[in-house]
């Protein structure tokens, strides 16, 4: 029974991030909506049943900005706090599409990590708690808003920490549009080259991308040959699954960085988007109409 | 002249024995970048990232997160051309220990216009964090390791290779925002960087015999740069200054003196003598010549200036002797 009961944990976290999300995308007139659809199980799997982090004692408060990085700023702080203290057995958590920051600050209080409030700092001006995060922003420690970077920077990471003897893994989140990116193959050569096994990647390959359709944009496909073909091992599973999630994140490390690619949906669990079809990238309301519509489908469904 | 050959790969192994943090990355150009000798001494510090450029500067701010140091060794072109966003997100921003060897600096390659980093000092000067070295000769080659690993955050570095000459004294190492002054005199100010600090070096001594008092400066340090102490010798100076660069006159040497003269109200002529353009493939001697950076391209210049003719000849020029230098007086500090 009590294998079963983990899984409707997390199904409530994955809820909890939806319902918050689209709270938020509602009170904020606009918001990154689909990529909570699409990535709420793998980011509530990760945070709840994956990855090993440090505890946050009591959830935390977003922080006023506190300036960039550099020589002269005493005050600078990044957003790992919200992982926990660091330690070579913890794992660390990168987000390469920082336009996800949404999502991942809704997971942080889904899962006690920031204040229940933290989203009322969104986008508001001398907070860190930007529309796409950076390395101050809750749940994030490097830059990753310009796409292909992030992956590079987590793959250095991970060959610092092998070459310290560090168990902690690299846990990267992903976005398929990433992989048109030519950054992206070329880190991907290396952390093979380098038998970066220390890293698993979670690929949201939800299909849809600012232009629409992923296909009728630029095809990635087909994703799980394609990383295998770069020295990858790559698993491809439901993105909605959790059991599954949590079952390919166990796989062994066998000298190949690890990539899990999740299929998931753009609309999941919020039929109303569909509307928007092929447009999910950022919902913006259209007008007074359309923002009351989802008024009424925020009051009327449980979200899953 | 003293010319000496292959100083960085002699040097980097020796300096770099005890600095196990120090990881150096290469990008396919291991021996073009003088860094053979490092790999083979120091095996397991030695990260191959193919031609991937982009992705081993991102790579490189993640190894400097964690307490290593990394050298990335490529053509400067190659650097702050091909992997900007890179630099701006992955590196400077963060303010990470990242140090950059540009090698192939201006027109020091036949390459051709592909291999010629002839803007990297105006790119590279934009972005915050950066600090921005550039090498004259055997003694700076040596000396900026030091300059380099010491400095808070990200460093450019205009690198030379192959045969060098020494042209300052080998116990006089580069030091961070402190110009050498090689010649002190009031008629003009000369401010040279990289490679064209020879070329000054041998107009200057005949221009003296002409009866010119000529105050020469050799920069290193690009960026943070030590204006004050210049400013205060180009007020005094009887026509003004002289930048002199292998480097486009666009964003180097040549615009980071104006935005100081002109910040500082100071209504003194500058003259720039630089790249103007692209360039094309060929020997350096031959470009130098072509574009217009050479001695007596300096010498031209001061014959306008001074609206006086010299009878100099390219042949005066080569005959001059150099010997390594004794930086003059009082060290110009940040």
């Amino acid at each position: 029974m009590e294998q079963f009961e983990w899984i409707n944990q997390v199904k409530k976290i994955a809820q909890g991030i939806r319902k918050r999300t689209l709270e938020h995308t509602i009170k904020n007139g606009g918001g990154y909506l689909s990529q909570a659809c699409s990535s709420a199980e793998i980011l509530a799997t990760l945070y709840t049943k994956v990855m090993n982090l440090g505890t946050v004692e009591n959830p935390i408060k977003p922080k006023p900005f506190p300036g960039v990085p550099g020589a002269g700023n005493s005050r600078y702080f990044t957003g790992a706090e919200f992982h926990g203290a660091r330690g070579k057995e913890y794992d660390r958590f990168f987000l390469s599409p920082a336009q996800y920051a949404l999502v991942v600050y809704s997971a942080l209080i889904e899962t006690k990590r920031m204040a229940e409030d933290g989203l009322d700092y969104f986008n508001k001006d001398g907070y860190s708690v930007e529309m796409i995060g950076a390395e101050h922003s809750p749940g994030m420690e490097v830059t990753t808003g310009s796409l292909g970077q992030g992956i590079s920077q987590a793959a250095g990471i991970a060959f610092a920490r092998k070459r310290k003897g560090e168990t902690g893994r690299i846990i990267v989140f992903l976005s398929d549009g990433e992989l048109q990116i030519g950054q992206t193959w070329e880190a991907l050569q290396a952390m093979a080259f380098h038998k970066l096994d220390n890293m698993i990647l979670y690929i949201d390959v939800n299909g849809y991308q600012c232009d629409g359709k992923m296909t009728t944009v630029m095809n990635v496909e087909p994703i799980e040959k394609r990383l295998e073909s770069f020295g990858l091992k790559a698993l491809r599973i439901d993105g909605h699954n959790i059991e599954a999630i949590a079952q390919a994140s166990e796989s062994k490390p066998d000298g190949r960085p690890l990539a899990i690619v999740c299929d998931t949906n753009p609309t999941k669990d919020m039929e109303i988007l569909c509307d928007r079809a092929p447009k999910f990238h950022y919902v913006r309301f259209a007008n007074n109409e359309e923002k009351q519509k989802y008024i009424l489908f925020s009051q009327d469904v449980a979200l899953g | 002249m003293i010319i000496e050959s292959k100083v960085h790969a002699k040097n980097l192994v020796a300096w770099a024995k005890e600095k196990k943090e120090v990881l150096v990355l290469s990008a396919d150009l291991t021996s073009s970048t003088e860094i053979d000798t490092f790999r083979e001494s120091y095996p397991e510090r030695f990260l191959s990232m193919g031609i991937a450029e982009q992705n081993m500067l991102s790579f490189a701010g993640g190894l400097a997160r964690e307490g290593f140091i990394p050298f990335v060794h490529t053509f400067a072109v190659f650097i702050y051309r091909r992997a900007y966003d890179q630099i701006a997100m992955s590196v400077s921003y963060p303010n990470l220990p990242v140090k950059m060897f540009g090698f192939l600096p201006g027109i020091t390659t036949p390459g051709g216009v592909t291999h010629q980093a002839i803007e990297d000092i105006s790119v590279m000067r934009s972005l915050p964090n950066m600090t921005i070295l550039d090498c004259g000769d055997a003694t700076d080659v040596e000396s900026v390791l030091d300059v380099a690993y010491f400095a808070n955050g990200p460093v450019y570095i205009r690198m030379l290779r192959g045969e060098i000459p020494r042209l300052f004294d080998k116990n006089e190492p580069m030091k961070l925002g402190v110009n050498r002054t090689l010649s002190q005199g009031s008629d003009l100010v000369i401010l040279s960087c990289g490679i064209c600090t020879e070329e000054a070096m041998r107009a200057i001594p005949l221009l003296q015999k002409k009866g010119l008092s000529i105050q020469h400066i050799h920069v290193s340090t690009l960026k943070p740069f030590s204006g004050k102490p210049i400013l205060d010798l180009i007020a005094r100076s009887k026509y003004g200054v002289i930048t002199m660069e292998n480097h486009s006159v666009t964003g180097g040497l040549g615009s980071i003196m104006a935005e100081e003269i002109a910040e500082a109200g100071l209504g003194k002529k500058l003259y720039k003598i630089g790249i103007h353009g692209y360039a094309h493939g060929a020997n350096k001697a031959y470009l130098m010549k072509e574009y217009k950076i050479d001695a007596m391209a300096l010498v031209e210049k001061i014959e306008e200036i001074t609206k006086t003719s010299f009878n100099i000849q390219e042949e005066d020029l080569k005959k001059v002797y150099i010997e390594p230098v004794h930086t003059i007086s009082k060290a110009e500090a940040l």
